[in-house]
């Protein structure tokens, strides 16, 4: 039988996903453990979750430097000593904060745990940000920020925040160079004392799990206290007047222009959250996605132009970002307002809706993959009080939203009016 | 340790299957034996470009995308100067259709004049984006030149210069694909929860009526060894001053490889690495200082990158980076530290197999160097790395006159 080629093989849809809820236990001093044992590899991931974001912060770049700085020294060890211990084990301890959290993540072979689990353990519960190290790290970050913000990309980004939460709000902080100077490491040692205790904990461990893991843990954190704490959550406003919606900062020569449009919405426990996560994914959320097809795949202005929806804890954006040739700026604009237009107007093809449906499900099944997937995902639902009944709930969402609410939500939440714009270039 | 299996049809195409039962995904890896060296001097660009073309369309298939993401499934590619590599992912359920899509734009390509219109125009922002609008984004435009005076590696994969991308023509296009994509210039791996059988019949169902191309033989022209020491100032608008130096290495193959790849690690993997500890921390000369292999299939290079503290002299700075390429030929390492990147590699190498995709890149590309399982190999290799072979080899390559040295500075 001759094989014919323009004939597609069956396919067979993703219908569900059946994620099992990760094992939690509590530790001798009340920190959640949350276990995913499914690795093949002998090896673990041990993350540690603090709610010590920038929100928290009183001094801009605090919750920063506080995270980046907990492995450059504890009482009993120095940052050479760290580095030399973590390497020498082929361990990878890192560090990280965005807006909400900051996190302390150990990468190790289960035959090393013993040795690199208690350096994890002790750069959270005793470190001594040594001033040495502290000018150190603000003359290098100052330095990497500078090199940083002569992209038209980084630039754009770092700027966009002030627009759609306003300069005041905790989201919409903006950072210089001067204030990588203001950090002292009094400010640190307060937000650790504050915000890196065992009451604003979790830990969530994943890969293959020893049976010993908790058991090592418990003993390392024995120690590890603090008080509780009280966090307020105030209602900022947020700036969304139409007024000075459009926004340039001039880059003498640049050859690309940096847009950024979008503007503040909310976090993923609003009703709308998941049916606008499809409306923007048909926007702009794939490869295949209208402004991928429309600005880079037929108009050529661009390597690629991205939208998303982000939550956060208490509040979430949504945003558009691209890098257009100078020449053509206006042209790359006045297409993704058309686009948002048509989202507005027309209802999304039967066609195209059924293919963002299978393609986000695939994606679903993507990020459940694999011990770190399933973390990365879990993490994600962690601190909004979620778990992966969530996505069940999220599945059904995408298989049941219709073209016509979709496009009520276009009218509803992108409207025009109401997006901040930036673009940075010449 | 990857367990594989892999098989031949008779045009040529190798298949390699490895078995992975606890993942709901598969992956397919295919590799083109075709990279930026292999390009005409006077067409640069063009392997890349080339991969750009690869999602306009094929014969029977409009849109190689669409058909992907309704079956939940996602791709991409990338290219270097040895390779040109094309990866997807999809649900096992729908594994047939990676087959069909693969065995299509291998079978021939739409060629629309408008594709090409756009994707030049795509790969232009592209080299703007990446080179042009980045600071310091033309290290390795100037770089290159610099090291390399016969051998391909003088250019970077997005091509010496913007014109020979705009410039390149529908005939170019065609010429280029019938030569190199063909079957007996391709590695397929399927990495997932799949039996070798089934593999098998899907490859020739799919594969099997392609037909071979011309057997390619690369001759490419051998860069003499270096004899002078080189270097270059440039001044651009820049926050600060950089230096970079590039020395002369072996090629994957050579059994030095591994020796230098430490030797890297030993210099910056890491912050306990010499360079971080004794330049960023101790002496406060750089604010980021790397040094790493190229790992080129062809001899390679070793690249120091370093970006200088405000306030401190090229002079300066470059003196104590030379200190330290002295420190490594001239003394012995430690059993410790030598232990140290042996740990670090045996940990990267467990970690890096956690993917089914990694798996798949790595089969299709050990496939290339000469045998798959030279994958599963590496450890042993890099276990084998002495002191003494470090000494010799450090000494062999860091010499003056082998390095290449761009001062870089800010106006």
């Amino acid at each position: 039988m001759k094989l014919s080629r323009h004939k597609q093989p069956e396919i067979e849809l993703v219908t569900g996903i059946t994620p099992v809820n990760p094992e939690k236990v509590l530790l001798d001093n009340g920190i959640p453990v949350y276990l995913i044992d499914t690795s093949d590899q002998d090896l673990v991931k041990v993350e540690f979750l603090f709610r010590a974001g920038r929100w928290f912060e009183d001094k801009i770049l605090t919750a920063d430097f506080t995270n980046k700085m907990l492995t450059e020294g504890t009482e009993s060890l120095s940052s050479k000593e760290i580095a030399d211990k973590v390497d020498y084990y082929g361990a990878h301890l890192e560090t990280s904060a965005d807006k909400d959290m900051g996190y302390v993540t150990l990468y190790t072979l289960n035959k090393h745990l013993e040795h690199t689990l208690p350096v994890l353990a002790d750069v959270i519960m005793n470190p001594v940000f040594p001033e040495m190290d502290l000018d150190i790290l603000k003359q290098n970050r100052k330095q990497n920020f500078l090199v940083n913000d002569e992209k038209v990309r980084y630039m754009a980004k770092r700027k966009f925040s002030g627009l759609i939460f306003g300069k005041d709000h905790p989201y919409g902080k903006t950072f210089e160079k001067e204030d990588f100077d203001n950090i002292q490491q009094k400010d640190l040692v307060e937000f650790h004392h504050n915000l890196y205790t065992s009451k604003n904990c979790k830990i969530i461990a994943s890969g293959k799990i020893k049976s010993d893991l908790v058991q090592q843990l418990n003993k390392m954190l024995s120690g590890f206290n603090g008080k509780k704490v009280e966090f307020e959550f105030p209602d900022y406003s947020i700036n969304t007047n139409g007024q000075d919606r459009k926004n340039k900062i001039r880059k003498k020569s640049a050859v690309q222009s940096a847009i950024r449009i979008g503007r503040a919405l909310f976090n993923k426990n609003h009703p709308d959250y998941a049916k606008l996560k499809i409306l923007n994914m048909v926007l702009g959320g794939y490869f295949g996605s209208r402004l991928m097809t429309n600005i880079r795949e037929d108009k050529g202005y661009t390597y690629g132009i991205g939208s998303a929806i982000v939550s956060l804890q208490q509040s979430g954006y949504f945003f558009i970002a691209s890098e257009v040739g100078s020449d053509v700026t206006n042209d790359a604009l006045k297409e993704i307002y058309y686009e948002i237009n048509v989202l507005q107007q027309d209802l999304i093809p039967e066609e195209e809706l059924d293919l963002v449906k299978n393609y986000t499900l695939g994606s679903l099944l993507r990020s459940l993959d694999g011990p770190f997937a399933m973390s990365d995902n879990f993490k994600s639902l962690l601190e909004y009080g979620l778990d992966f009944s969530y996505l069940q709930s999220f599945v059904e969402t995408i298989k049941s939203v219709t073209a016509e609410e979709l496009r009520e939500l276009a009218q509803k939440y992108l409207e025009t009016n109401k997006l901040s714009e930036l673009t940075v270039g010449d | 340790m990857i367990d594989f299996e892999k098989f031949r049809l008779k045009n040529g195409l190798k298949v390699i299957v490895h078995k992975d039962t606890s993942t709901p995904i598969v992956a397919i890896n295919i590799l083109y034996n075709v990279g930026a060296r292999d390009e005409d001097p006077d067409k640069t660009g063009f392997a890349h470009l080339f991969e750009h073309l690869m999602f306009g369309g094929s014969i029977n298939i409009p849109k190689y995308d669409t058909p992907l993401e309704n079956a939940g499934g996602e791709n991409n590619a990338f290219t270097n100067n040895d390779i040109t590599n094309y990866y997807l992912t999809i649900p096992r359920q729908n594994l047939e259709l990676g087959f069909w899509l693969e065995s299509d734009r291998m079978l021939n390509l739409a060629f629309s004049e408008k594709s090409l219109d756009v994707q030049r125009n795509v790969v232009v922002e592209e080299f703007r984006q990446s080179y042009l609008n980045q600071p310091y984004g033309d290290v390795w435009l100037l770089l290159r030149p610099m090291a390399y005076k016969v051998h391909p590696y003088m250019w970077s994969t997005i091509g010496k210069e913007i014109s020979h991308i705009e410039n390149a023509s529908m005939k170019d296009v065609k010429a280029f694909y019938q030569k190199y994509y063909n079957p007996n210039n391709a590695i397929f791996t399927v990495a997932g929860n799949v039996e070798t059988d089934e593999i098998k019949r899907l490859a020739e169902k799919w594969f099997g009526p392609i037909a071979s191309g011309p057997e390619i033989s690369r001759s490419l022209p051998v860069e003499p060894e270096q004899d002078e020491a080189r270097s270059l100032k440039v001044s651009r608008d820049v926050p600060f001053d950089g230096i970079y130096k590039a020395y002369h290495m072996c090629s994957r193959n050579d059994d030095k490889y591994h020796t230098m790849d430490l030797i890297s690690d030993i210099l910056s993997n890491g912050d306990s690495s010499r360079l971080f500890t004794r330049l960023v921390k101790e002496q406060k000369l750089f604010s980021d200082i790397q040094a790493y292999i190229s790992g080129d299939i062809d001899n390679g290079l070793f690249i120091f990158t370093g970006k200088l503290i405000k306030g401190v002299s090229m002079e300066q700075a470059e003196n104590a980076l030379n200190n330290e390429i002295q420190g490594i030929k001239e003394q012995m390492v430690s059993t410790e530290e030598l232990d140290k990147v042996k740990n670090k590699i045996e940990s990267t190498l467990e970690f890096s197999e956690m993917s089914v995709l990694n798996k798949a890149m790595n089969l299709s590309y050990s496939e290339l160097l000469g045998d798959a399982n030279l994958v599963n190999l590496e450890k042993e290799k890099y276990a084998a790395v002495t002191k003494q072979g470090i000494k010799e080899t450090a000494e062999k390559v860091f010499r003056n006159n082998n390095c290449s040295t761009l001062y870089y500075f800010a106006n």
